[in-house]
């Protein structure tokens, strides 16, 4: 590339990527940078910021509600996400096949999906209403007393658990896509060679996949530790704390109490929790996950 | 033109990955546990269309009743005077519209940026972008809303839509993987015939990108049609409240029984322009999905 080119290329890229990048400095970097110093300070928003140094930290690590909101986010995250991610896998590699009504099933399943927000919100709020909704009106049908749901603290995280099963279909369609690209060639060899069908998907199918598995782990985990709608529509963070999210209680401690020095700080060990956790899954899976050879086609 | 990698889609409907004919076990199991899935996943849909169609007084009745005694269509009169529905609705469908618009064009320009020109740093903020994918909403939101009260935009809807004209990385991401694919020839022939940079952008990159575009315009609008956190926080006059605003204070305690029909006429109601949208461009979105998904 000449000189001229090659600097004429630099002008036309910042050019066009001038959108992102104005965007980037004032709307991503410029927010994550103040909210480093905010977190450092007692700042009510009205008054100017005063410096407190780590003790927004400090309380945090003391504060009960802290420790209780991670708690409960990691072990929906640890629950729901790997659970989610096997039945979306499970519902593709069903539909994977030549089977009768194959277009309706994909549609029926993805469905779902479409309702999602306050809406599914609203509707699991009565599925799980423990007196007239659905859900434990369908284990009546096998003799099962249902227990109260949202309103017991014991059991209204594992109702929000459940509900994400629902949505399901998202990621089927993405393994669906992804089991495509796997070269029915491939799958054939497998056979000839000997392989059952178990052997054929845990040696060729998967990991051709991987690069969606791992795709869909990342973004499941990261969407997961934002749970905000849930915790605002059906349990206002209850019954006694036992669906108080983290993002939930950030919003509370921010726009509640106007703590804004406090909430930075929140929101600082949330950032460093995902970066942390990104790292790590792509350090392992560099191990598990099949990186396709060569360039693009 | 169409991009070579069209393929696998038509295989999605047509290619079997076996060939034999006859019906063996693992496929009646497996056509089985469909039915079964797909019951399971359809009965709360049914629910909610026929919950919304019933009385007050029928819904508290346990076991519910699969279809509506008496079919109560004023309910979807009623939600228009409990909630301002029709100024919820419009406030969001303004909102999501301009959102779409907004990311289309910013993030397709900022797509095309990365993908034609081989400019000095091109890596470096490449792999930025990326990184931003997993940059959390509410990690920011405090600084952002302290930004834009500096601005005085509390309570008015430009926190909610300015954002979009910067881009969204995920966007960004996807249509920069399927510019990528564009072959370099048609730009040649466009540069020969003395077209401008901008002008190869709108009328050769833009219109060969159908699916792609689609897929974006899809999760735009899902987005921000469903968004809750940001216009809790920046909305605080009744006549600028958004659908999801709206609809949450149906499980408030400003009601002492829930409104159950209510809150499934609202769930119906919402789900329309999102079931619209894909019924008109499944397709594309399909195809948006398998071209970009697999590169990922």
């Amino acid at each position: 590339m000449t000189h001229r080119e090659s600097r004429r290329q630099t002008f036309y890229m910042y050019l066009f990527i001038s959108p992102w990048l104005i965007g980037f400095l004032l709307l991503a970097l410029y927010p994550i940078l103040s909210s480093l110093y905010y977190s450092f300070t007692n700042y009510d928003i009205i008054h100017a910021p005063k410096f407190v140094g780590l003790a927004n930290y400090n309380e945090m690590f003391h504060d009960e509600l802290f420790w209780k909101s991670v708690t409960v986010t990691l072990k929906f995250t640890f629950i729901s996400v790997p659970l989610q991610l096997l039945l979306a896998l499970g519902f593709a590699l069903l539909l994977n096949q030549k089977i009768p009504m194959r277009g309706f099933f994909r549609t029926a399943m993805y469905f779902p999906s479409m309702v999602s927000g306050v809406a599914m919100s609203l509707l699991w709020y009565w599925i799980f209403n423990p007196q007239i909704g659905l859900f434990n009106y369908i284990l009546s049908w096998f003799g099962i007393h249902g227990p109260a749901w949202l309103m017991d603290p014991d059991t209204a995280l594992y109702a929000l658990i459940i509900m994400t099963f629902w949505t399901a279909g998202s990621g089927m369609i993405l393994f669906l896509a992804g089991l495509q690209g796997v070269p029915a060639s491939l799958v054939e060899a497998a056979k000839l060679d000997g392989a059952g069908r178990f052997k054929t998907f845990i040696h060729v199918v998967l990991p051709m996949i991987s690069p969606v598995l791992l795709f869909q782990l990342i973004m499941g985990i990261i969407d997961s530790f934002q749970v905000f709608t849930q915790a605002f529509v059906m349990t206002q963070g209850g019954p006694n704390y036992s669906t108080w999210f983290y993002v939930y209680n950030l919003y509370t401690s921010a726009f509640k109490e106007y703590r804004a020095g406090y909430s930075s700080a929140l929101a600082w060990v949330l950032l460093i929790v995902v970066m942390l956790f990104t790292a790590i899954i792509m350090k392992a899976s560099n191990r598990f996950v099949h990186q396709e050879g060569g360039g693009r086609k | 033109m169409k991009p070579a990698s069209t393929a696998p889609v038509s295989n999605l409907l047509t290619n079997p990955v076996r060939r034999r004919a006859k019906p063996d076990g693992v496929k009646i199991a497996s056509f089985i546990a469909l039915i079964v899935t797909t019951f399971l996943m359809l009965l709360p849909l049914f629910f909610m269309v026929s919950t919304s169609l019933k009385s007050s007084r029928e819904m508290l009745r346990f076991p519910p009743t699969f279809f509506p005694e008496s079919w109560s269509f004023g309910n979807y009169m009623e939600i228009f005077d409990t909630l301002q529905f029709g100024t919820l609705y419009k406030n969001s469908l303004l909102i999501a519209v301009v959102t779409v618009l907004g990311t289309l064009v910013s993030s397709a320009l900022a797509a095309y940026g990365f993908a034609r020109y081989r400019g000095r740093g091109n890596s470096f903020w490449f792999m930025l972008l990326l990184s931003t994918m997993m940059l959390p909403y509410p990690a920011i939101m405090v600084p952002q809303f302290i930004l834009f009260s500096k601005l005085h935009w509390i309570d008015t809807f430009l926190p909610l839509i300015v954002p979009s004209f910067f881009g969204s990385a995920y966007n960004i991401f996807l249509l920069r993987q399927f510019f990528s694919t564009l072959p370099e020839e048609l730009f040649d022939a466009g540069r020969i015939d003395g077209c401008s940079e901008f002008r190869m952008w709108y009328t050769i990159a833009l219109p060969l990108s159908g699916p792609a575009l689609a897929t974006v315009a899809i999760f735009a609008f899902i987005y921000s049609w469903n968004d809750l956190l940001a216009p809790v926080l920046y909305l605080s006059s009744s006549d600028l409240f958004t659908l999801p605003i709206g609809m949450s204070s149906l499980t408030s305690s400003r009601f002492r029984i829930p409104p159950w029909h209510l809150l499934m006429v609202a769930s119906v109601l919402a789900m329309v322009p999102i079931v619209t949208l894909f019924a008109i461009a499944q397709k594309q979105f399909v195809e948006g999905i398998v071209l970009t998904g697999l590169k990922s």
